[in-house]
C-alpha cells in the first residue's frame, strides 16, 4: 500500500524553521552514503598496502596461504575457492527447498499454516549463526565422522548443509513475497482453461515472479558468501583447494575472524587480511548490484 | 484419457512434494530448539543468570556476558535509532529524484548486504585503531549500531510511509508547517511501527559475533565493563569461546547449552515480540 505523495500540498509551506529541519534530516541521512564510502575506503586503504610485498596476480592466484612465515606467502586462491564452494553447495542444497517452500506458502498451504509458515521463517532467519556453527561443531561433526567415516566432520559439506539454513530463510520469504504479487486474474484465467494447480504455478504462476524470485536467490547467496561463524567453526579451516564434498575449506570470512585478533597493526599480515575482506566486499557489492538491476527491469516491464 | 491422468497424478506428486517442504521446515526447526532444551534445561537456574563464569569458565553462570550483550545492544541502539529513523524520515518525507536521495537509496541496499565480518574490519581499522578507542565496548557497540543502520532506516522508513496522507493533509489545512506537522502527527502515528522495528533490530544485533569479535569483545573479563572504554564478554562470542578454546570439554558441555539457550530465548524472544505486534498493528490499521 503506497501512497501518492502530493507534493503541491507541500510546496506552500517553509518557513525558515521548516528549511533548517530539512537541512538538518538530510545532512543525517548523508550518514549512511557516507558510511558505504568509509567502509569501502578504510578497506582499500588497509589493504592495498599489501601489494608492496606480492602482485595482485601472485596474490588472488597464488596457491599457498603462510602469513606468518618470513618471507609471507599471500596466496589467496585456496581461500577464494572455499568461500565459492561453500557458496555454491550451500546454493544448490537450499534453493530448491527455499523454492518449494515459497510455492508451498504462497499457493498451496491452507491460511492458517501460512501465517505459522511465515512466522517460522522469519524466526528462523533470526536464528543467530552461532548457534549453528555450534550444532555443525558439536553435533553434525561427530556424526559425519561416524556415519560417513571420514578423517574429519569439519569440512565442506557440513558448513554448506548449515549455510543452507541461513540462505533458505531469506530466499522463501522474499520468493514467497513475488508469488503473492502475481495478479490473481492470472491464475483463475489459467484454472479456466482446464490447468492443474501444478501446472499453474509452473507455467503461469512462477515465470510471472522469475525476476523477483532471481533477485531473491542472489541475495540469499550473499548470505552465505558473507557468513562467518557457521565456516569458522564447522568448516574444518585447511587452506586448501577442495577436491571433494569431505574436504576441510577455509573460506575468507573465517579467515579473517580466525587470524585478525592475533596480527600486530601495520604488519604485512594484517593488511594481507583486509585485502581478503576487500575481495570479499567486492563480489558481495557485485552480487548485490546485480539484484538491484534485475529488480529494476522487473519494475519497468 | 491417459494424458489427463498424467497431468492429474503429476499435480498430486508435486503438492506432495511442496507439502514435505513446509513441513520439513517446520520438524527441523522444532527438532532443533527440542533438542537445545534437551541438553541444556538442567544448567538453567537463577544463579547461572547472576554469576559470573568462574574457574576458568568451567563453572559459574553467565552474568557478565550476559551484562555484556545488553551493554553492547544499547550503545549500539543509541547511535543506530536517530540516524535510522532520520534516514527514514528523509526517505518518506523529503525524498525526490534527487542524486542525494538515490544515493542514499543505493548505500543504504549495499550496506544491508556487507558482510558483518567486513564491519568488524571496518570498526577495527576507525573505531579501535585512528580513533584510538581501543578495543572496548564503544567502538563494538558503534560497530554494532553501523550494521543495525540498514535494518532501522527500512522499518523506519516503511512505518511513516503507512501514515495515511489525509492525517498531513488536515495537519496542513490547519496551518501547520511541514515540520510541525511531522513532529505532531506523523511521528506519533508511525511510533509504534518504528519501535517493533527496533525491537526486530535488537534480536539481529544481539546474536552477531563477528563485528565484535576484534573490535571489543572479550575472551574473559573478570568484571562488568566499568566505562564505555573497557572490553566487555558476549553472550555470542563467550559460547564461540566456550566451543573453541575450552580446557575441560565435559565440564562446560552444559553451561554451552545453557548459554546457547538463554541467547537464543533473547534473540527469538524479542524478534517474536516485534513480530507479534507488528500483526497486531497490521490488523488494527485494516491492512
Amino acid at each position: 500500500m503506497k501512497k501518492k505523495k502530493s507534493r503541491s500540498v507541500d510546496a506552500g509551506f517553509g518557513g525558515a524553521g521548516d528549511r533548517a529541519a530539512l537541512r538538518i534530516v538530510s545532512s543525517v541521512s548523508a550518514v549512511g552514503i557516507l558510511l558505504m564510502l568509509f567502509i569501502l575506503g578504510f578497506l582499500v586503504v588497509n589493504g592495498l598496502p599489501v601489494l608492496k610485498e606480492a602482485s595482485v596476480g601472485g596474490i588472488l592466484l597464488g596457491l599457498d596461504w603462510y602469513p606468518t612465515e618470513e618471507p609471507p606467502a599471500l596466496g589467496m586462491l585456496p581461500l577464494i575457492a572455499g568461500t565459492l564452494s561453500a557458496t555454491l553447495l550451500s546454493s544448490v542444497i537450499s534453493l530448491p527447498v527455499a523454492f518449494g517452500l515459497a510455492v508451498f506458502t504462497a499457493e498451496i498451504a491452507p491460511k492458517y499454516m501460512r501465517n505459522a509458515l511465515k512466522v517460522m521463517l522469519e524466526l528462523l532467519g533470526f536464528l543467530p549463526s552461532i548457534v549453528l556453527g555450534f550444532l555443525g561443531m558439536m553435533v553434525i561433526a561427530p556424526w559425519m565422522q561416524e556415519a560417513l567415516g571420514v578423517a574429519s566432520g569439519l569440512n565442506l559439506l557440513n558448513a554448506s548443509m548449515l549455510l543452507g539454513f541461513l540462505v533458505v530463510p531469506v530466499v522463501a520469504s522474499l520468493s514467497e513475497e513475488a508469488l503473492c504479487a502475481v495478479p490473481q486474474e492470472l491464475r483463475d484465467a489459467s484454472y479456466a482453461l482446464g490447468a492443474t494447480r501444478w501446472e499453474t504455478v509452473i507455467k503461469v504462476v512462477v515465470p510471472h515472479a522469475m525476476r523477483g524470485m532471481l533477485s531473491a536467490s542472489l541475495l540469499g547467496v550473499m548470505r552465505a558468501l558473507g557468513e562467518t561463524m557457521v565456516v569458522l567453526m564447522a568448516a574444518g579451516g585447511a587452506a586448501i583447494i577442495p577436491r571433494s564434498l569431505t574436504d576441510p575449506i577455509r573460506p575468507l570470512t573465517s579467515t579473517i575472524a580466525a587470524e585478525m585478533g592475533e596480527t600486530a597493526v601495520g604488519s604485512v599480515h594484517y593488511h594481507a587480511l583486509f585485502f581478503a575482506g576487500l575481495v570479499l566486499l567486492v563480489i558481495t557489492l557485485l552480487i548485490n548490484l546485480i539484484s538491484m538491476y534485475v529488480e529494476k527491469r522487473g519494475q519497468r516491464t | 484419457m491417459n494424458r489427463t491422468l498424467m497431468r492429474k497424478s503429476t499435480n498430486s506428486f508435486m503438492t506432495l512434494i511442496f507439502w514435505t517442504c513446509g513441513l520439513f521446515l517446520a520438524a527441523v526447526l522444532v527438532f532443533v530448539i527440542a533438542y537445545l532444551f534437551k541438553q541444556g534445561w538442567s544448567v538453567l537456574s537463577i544463579e547461572f543468570l547472576t554469576e559470573p563464569p568462574s574457574e576458568g569458565m568451567t563453572a559459574g553462570g553467565i552474568l557478565t556476558p550476559l551484562v555484556g550483550t545488553v551493554e553492547l545492544v544499547f550503545v549500539s541502539m543509541l547511535i543506530a535509532l536517530p540516524v535510522g529513523v532520520a534516514t527514514g524520515l528523509y526517505f518518506a518525507e523529503y525524498s525526490n529524484d534527487g542524486i542525494l536521495t538515490r544515493l542514499l537509496r543505493v548505500s543504504i541496499r549495499l550496506l544491508a548486504g556487507v558482510p558483518s565480518v567486513i564491519f568488524g574490519l571496518f570498526g577495527l581499522s576507525l573505531f579501535v585503531v585512528l580513533m584510538n578507542f581501543g578495543s572496548c565496548l564503544l567502538s563494538a557497540g558503534l560497530t554494532l549500531g553501523c550494521l543495525s543502520l540498514p535494518l532501522i532506516v527500512t522499518a523506519s522508513e516503511q512505518a511513516f510511509l503507512a501514515v495515511p496522507q489525509d492525517y498531513r493533509d488536515a495537519s496542513f489545512a490547519l496551518g501547520a508547517t511541514k515540520w510541525q506537522t511531522i513532529v505532531k502527527v506523523v511521528f506519533p502515528s508511525a511510533a509504534s511501527t518504528i519501535i517493533t522495528g527496533a525491537i526486530l533490530s535488537i534480536g539481529r544485533v544481539a546474536g552477531e559475533t563477528a563485528p565484535i569479535m576484534f573490535t571489543g569483545a572479550a575472551y574473559f573479563a573478570p568484571d562488568l565493563a566499568k566505562s564505555v572504554f573497557s572490553q566487555v564478554m558476549a553472550l555470542p562470542y563467550h559460547i564461540y569461546v566456550l566451543a573453541t578454546a575450552s580446557t575441560d570439554i565435559e565440564a562446560v558441555r552444559p553451561i554451552q547449552y545453557g548459554a546457547i539457550l538463554v541467547l537464543i530465548a533473547i534473540v527469538l524472544g524479542t524478534s517474536a515480540v516485534g513480530v507479534v505486534i507488528r500483526a497486531r498493528l497490521a490488523s488494527k490499521s485494516g491492512r
